[in-house]
């Protein structure tokens, strides 16, 4: 039962969502405080190589070593993110052009792929590796086992992270404030909320989580390092913020919807379904599209759930 | 204290000072980045330069970085300037090399004179339709042309590899036994081959030439044409276009199709210029069409200074790319080309802005004063 197709298909989504769901996350946060960064790709790859050099570099038990990786994996990608923050808000640049050039810069022809050949990684398997964990032995349990209780620790800490944002952005204070810059800036600033600072920090930690995103491709799902290894995925991330109309729960759909579309080439080949492997591997590019002009069309003609101020320096004089 | 202030018009001689300080910033920059990973950042420059423009030769191989770049920094500078963000150059300038290839193939037994001007065309027509998608969805379904852009190059990017590595396809050269075991292209007939022209003893590329004239072609369209004019308005006030009556979904699809038709003739040069088969690693290595943003960008979208941006570029690529290696590592062209933008970008502050040190004019409370009058 617990090898039918339906069951393999929904848990390997979960799977391949997990980078999804933490890059589209972290990309919410970003938006939330009215700073668009389309420079997710670029994050991704940073924490895709920098965490796996952190996990080939320290030592110490596997579990402690990992758990480095994630974290240089963070920090990695949200000082890159950084760059991001300073041009946008600071210096008012434009923040498409600015995404655009992090991900021209950190992507797969530039400075992770730098990193990667002068650190040389590329060939050699992960010293460590996130495996699933079966939880109180439930990973047998029938149907739900495989799906809710043999994923690795990344997977359990997304679905905690999920329910975190959802209290931060609904039922603190600080998460109201992050709405309302995103929302009204001026406003926000009348009441003497920092709208600077709020947009650095969250433009951050979207950074930090993508780069956790880029960690989950060299650490669990390939593992090894490779140039470009996140093949979009930090843009799909990007589409799927406005696919979920910039809620964390709808964000948790979203990504195992192309966590699924992802693992179907995987999934259906090893299952004799013979069609071209590239068949397979256009599908989430082009479930991308379609999503979005469902949503685009339908309910979204209304901008529903968009931050009034995404994409709009706030310049106190100005307003 | 730091002040910022909008300036009223542009500042000119800062539109020419803010791109050569991108690029020296951006050369200052990755030279920290060479030295905290243990390479001499003078040696690298100077063998950098050496191989990009200065060694024998070495200008003939940066125009063949510089011509794919050149047309994809003007398909970049065609949609940027209405603030239409065509980001799948990258996947135009495959679709192009497609459209070029197969009727090269198609018309094989025919002379240059009419094979070269159809490979042209059929780039043109192939890269304006695989752009004329995103532009489409985003006139009539408001989807953001960022993402599905962008979503198209994977796309593109597996069509081309699926046509020579996993289809008996029209493309796909099936005619000897090694090829069937290896895959590869069709090489084209030696009619297919598109002239080069000597100029002092350096080849000038037919895509070139070609990239010239579009240039100039784009920019009479955006100076003196009433679609230029109304593009322009687009660009700067979507609103304000739409209360002129100025029909702007048409103009979208048409803008963002024109910038797919400069990146596919870009695909079309390839094959025409240098390739002669359709080659899917070859293109999807060189990432031309990410490189025509930044060419476009450093240009700030004005189509003569992307054929002068173009020839710099390509002057970085072929030295990146002809030295990569062991003690020089892949992923420094587009290190470079990522700070570059960052560097412009921190550069268009000062064309727009005048940053002033001191307290703002006319207000002369000093905190002494403030302070004296708090003590009385």
């Amino acid at each position: 039962m617990n090898n039918s197709l339906l069951v393999v298909i929904v848990a390997s989504a979960i799977f391949y969502g997990t980078p999804l769901l933490f890059a589209a996350l972290g990309e919410l946060l970003a938006e939330r405080s009215g700073v668009l960064n389309l420079g997710v790709e670029g994050m991704m790859l940073m924490g895709a190589v920098s965490g796996f050099w952190a996990v080939q570099t320290f030592g110490g038990p596997g579990w402690l070593s990992l758990l480095s990786g994630v974290a240089v994996a963070a920090l990695v990608a949200a000082a890159t993110s950084l760059i991001h923050a300073f041009l946008t808000i600071t210096l008012r640049a434009s923040q498409i052009v600015s995404g655009l050039a992090l991900t021209i810069f950190a992507g797969a022809t530039g400075l992770s792929s730098y990193i990667g050949h002068v650190a040389n990684l590329s060939g050699k398997p992960a010293h460590h590796e996130f495996t699933a964990i079966d939880v109180m032995g439930l990973g047998d349990a029938p149907f739900i086992g495989p799906i809710l209780f043999h994923q690795n620790a990344l997977t359990y800490a997304s679905w905690a992270l999920v329910g975190l944002i959802l209290l931060y952005l609904y039922r603190t204070r600080p998460g109201l404030h992050l709405r309302a810059v995103g929302e009204s800036p001026a406003t926000a600033d009348a009441m003497g909320i920092n709208v600077t600072a709020y947009r650095y920090i969250h433009t951050m930690l979207g950074g930090a989580l993508a780069g956790v995103g880029g960690a989950f491709f060299s650490l669990a799902i390939t593992p090894f390092w490779l140039d470009g290894m996140t093949s979009g995925a930090g843009w799909i991330a990007i589409a799927l913020v406005i696919f979920a109309f910039w809620r964390p729960e709808l964000a948790l759909v979203g990504a195992y919807l192309f966590g699924a579309f992802s693992s179907l080439a995987f999934t259906l080949q090893a299952r004799q379904v013979h069609l071209p492997p590239e068949v397979f591997s256009s599908l989430p590019y082009l479930m991308t599209i379609v999503v979005l002009v469902l949503v685009s069309s339908g309910w979204g003609r209304r901008r529903l759930g968009a931050p009034a101020a995404l994409g709009v320096p706030y310049v106190r004089e100005e307003r | 204290m730091i002040r910022i202030e909008r300036r009223l018009r542009e500042s000119r001689w800062l539109v020419v000072a803010v791109p050569i300080g991108s690029l020296i910033g951006a050369v200052i920059l990755s030279s920290i980045i060479l030295l905290a990973t243990g390479h001499d950042p003078l040696a690298t420059w100077q063998r950098l330069l050496e191989r990009g423009f200065f060694s024998e030769g070495a200008f003939s191989a940066t125009l063949v970085q510089a011509t794919p770049l050149l047309l994809t920094g003007l398909a970049a500078a065609a949609a940027f300037r209405m603030q239409t963000w065509n980001i799948g150059a990258e996947g135009q300038l495959y679709l192009g090399a497609v459209g070029a290839s197969g009727i090269a193939i198609a018309l094989q037994s025919q002379s240059a004179a009419l094979v070269i001007p159809a490979m042209v065309l059929a780039g043109l027509v192939t890269g304006a339709a695989w752009a004329a998608i995103p532009g489409a969805l985003r006139a009539f379904f408001r989807t953001n042309e960022i993402i599905t852009s962008l979503m198209l190059n994977y796309v593109g990017g597996l069509l081309i590899t699926y046509l020579i590595f996993d289809s008996h396809s029209y493309w796909r050269e099936l005619s000897t036994f090694t090829s069937r075991v290896f895959p590869q292209g069709k090489y084209l007939s030696p009619s297919a081959a598109w002239p080069s022209l000597q100029i002092a003893g350096i080849g000038v590329p037919f895509g070139f030439f070609i990239g010239m004239f579009a240039a100039a072609g784009l920019w009479m369209l955006y100076r003196s044409t009433r679609f230029g004019f109304e593009a322009r308005v687009i660009g700067d006030s979507r609103s304000a276009a739409h209360y002129a009556g100025i029909r702007t979904r048409r103009k979208i699809v048409a803008v963002m199709a024109l910038s797919g038709a400069f990146a596919g003739l870009g695909g079309a040069s390839e094959i025409g210029d240098f390739r002669h088969v359709l080659d899917p690693r070859g293109l999807q290595q060189a990432s031309f069409g990410y490189g025509g943003i930044v060419v476009a960008a450093l240009a700030r979208l004005n189509p003569f200074a992307v054929i002068v941006v173009a020839l710099l570029l390509g002057g970085l690529s072929n030295g990146g790319f002809s030295l990569q290696g062991a003690d020089f590592p892949a992923g420094l062209v587009g290190t470079l080309q990522g700070l570059i933008l960052f560097c412009a970008l921190a550069g268009e502050l000062l064309v727009h802005y005048k940053i002033r040190l001191g307290r703002p004019a006319g207000v002369s409370h000093k905190p002494a004063d403030a302070a004296r009058v708090g003590a009385a």
